[in-house]
């Protein structure tokens, strides 16, 4: 019998292509909201994920005792993905994406023209305001960013995010940090085939929402590219372990995505052969 | 001169360069991104940029996100 496991299997698995950039791993974690850096570096290593997310803030100037996130990062295999989280119109957006830029530029990170675009409408669902984002990813796209961009799961602004020119369109599963999974599937689906419509390689990543590893294996299996999370591994009551959980998991759906599932039915079907057996039917055959 | 500097009220000397209150402040320029009245200076500029009275200064860096 053939031995194979996770690991070598993944070997296949050539990652993914956004933009300019090319991912070993399809899973992007963010580095937000760990008690403490060291843990979050620990999450990063075993989640496997060689992209991150980073949000650009003030800078705190008189009390700099805080550690600093990039001295916990191996910048030479990481590519930062700055955010422009927080934002809610597009003027912030921009000035915070190119502020972004302005520091991985300085870092020589080859993110540097990347920007996860998030431009909000409403700070309790934290729901993307969807003609703000349309507007920020024209001006962005024009100014030679690559744009990936966060975005709500309805199908036809997907589809006008994409015609903008963002490199990714992420539609989110469920609110930000609500830990809700994806919540419409069949939403999702049409977004992927909107999205991979004469373009299947275009990279559709489901970002947000998700609360556990079935949901990344689930995002996966609808036939997303990748998954882009925090909450659930940062939150979880062991973040490292969550972290791996997260890597199976989003090999697990990639993996089944590409075998193609067994539709469902109504009935069951005997997986042992029903000629032979020793012992007698209680019902006729087909009832 | 009266500048405001991540919207708080800050001192700076007369005729100051970014740079000059970026060192001031003892920041290294490689990790933060300036922005004086919403636009955003790059690094190479810093030294030229002369600052003036009511400017509008933004430094930010990277932080953990999402």
């Amino acid at each position: 019998m053939t031995q194979t496991n996770i690991e070598n299997s993944s070997a296949a698995d050539a990652g993914v292509r956004i933009g300019d950039q090319h991912l070993r791993s399809r899973l992007i974690v963010g580095t937000g909201k760990y008690d403490n850096l060291d843990e979050m570096r620990d999450s990063i290593d075993a989640s496997g994920a060689d992209c991150v997310t980073v949000a650009v803030r003030r800078d705190r100037l008189y009390d700099r005792e805080g550690q600093n996130v990039l001295d916990f990062l191996d910048l030479s295999k990481t590519v930062l993905l700055p955010n422009t989280a927080g934002c809610y119109n597009a003027q912030d957006a921009v000035r915070t994406a190119r502020m972004g830029r302005e520091i991985l530029r300085n870092l020589g990170n080859s993110g540097a023209d990347w920007v996860k675009l998030e431009v909000l409408g409403d700070s309790k669902t934290l729901l993307p305001d969807p003609m703000a984002t349309l507007e920020a990813t024209e001006q962005l796209v024009d100014e030679g960013f690559q744009v990936l961009c966060y975005t709500s799961d309805d199908p036809v602004t997907a589809r006008r995010l994409k015609q903008a020119g963002a490199v990714s369109v992420m539609p989110a599963g469920s609110p930000i940090g609500s830990g809700q999974g994806i919540l419409n599937p069949n939403n999702i689906r049409i977004c992927l085939e909107y999205l991979k419509d004469g373009d299947p390689d275009y990279p559709v990543i489901v970002d947000a929402g998700v609360g556990t590893a079935s949901d990344v294996a689930f995002a996966m299996e609808l036939g997303a590219d990748g998954v882009l999370l925090n909450t659930a591994i940062a939150h979880a009551r062991d973040p490292v372990g969550m972290a791996r959980a997260m890597k199976a998991a989003v090999q697990a759906g990639w993996w089944a995505s590409q075998s193609g599932r067994i539709p469902k039915r109504l009935y069951a079907t005997a997986s042992s052969p029903e000629d032979g057996v020793v012992a007698s039917h209680p019902y006729p055959r087909g009832s | 001169m009266n500048i405001s500097l991540n919207g708080e009220p800050h001192v700076a000397p007369n005729s100051a360069s970014l740079a000059d209150l970026l060192r001031d402040l003892q920041i290294s320029c490689r990790e933060v991104a300036v922005e004086v009245n919403l636009e955003l200076i790059p690094r190479d500029e810093h030294e030229k940029h002369t600052l003036v009275e009511a400017d509008r200064v933004e430094v930010v860096r990277l932080v953990g996100g999402g």
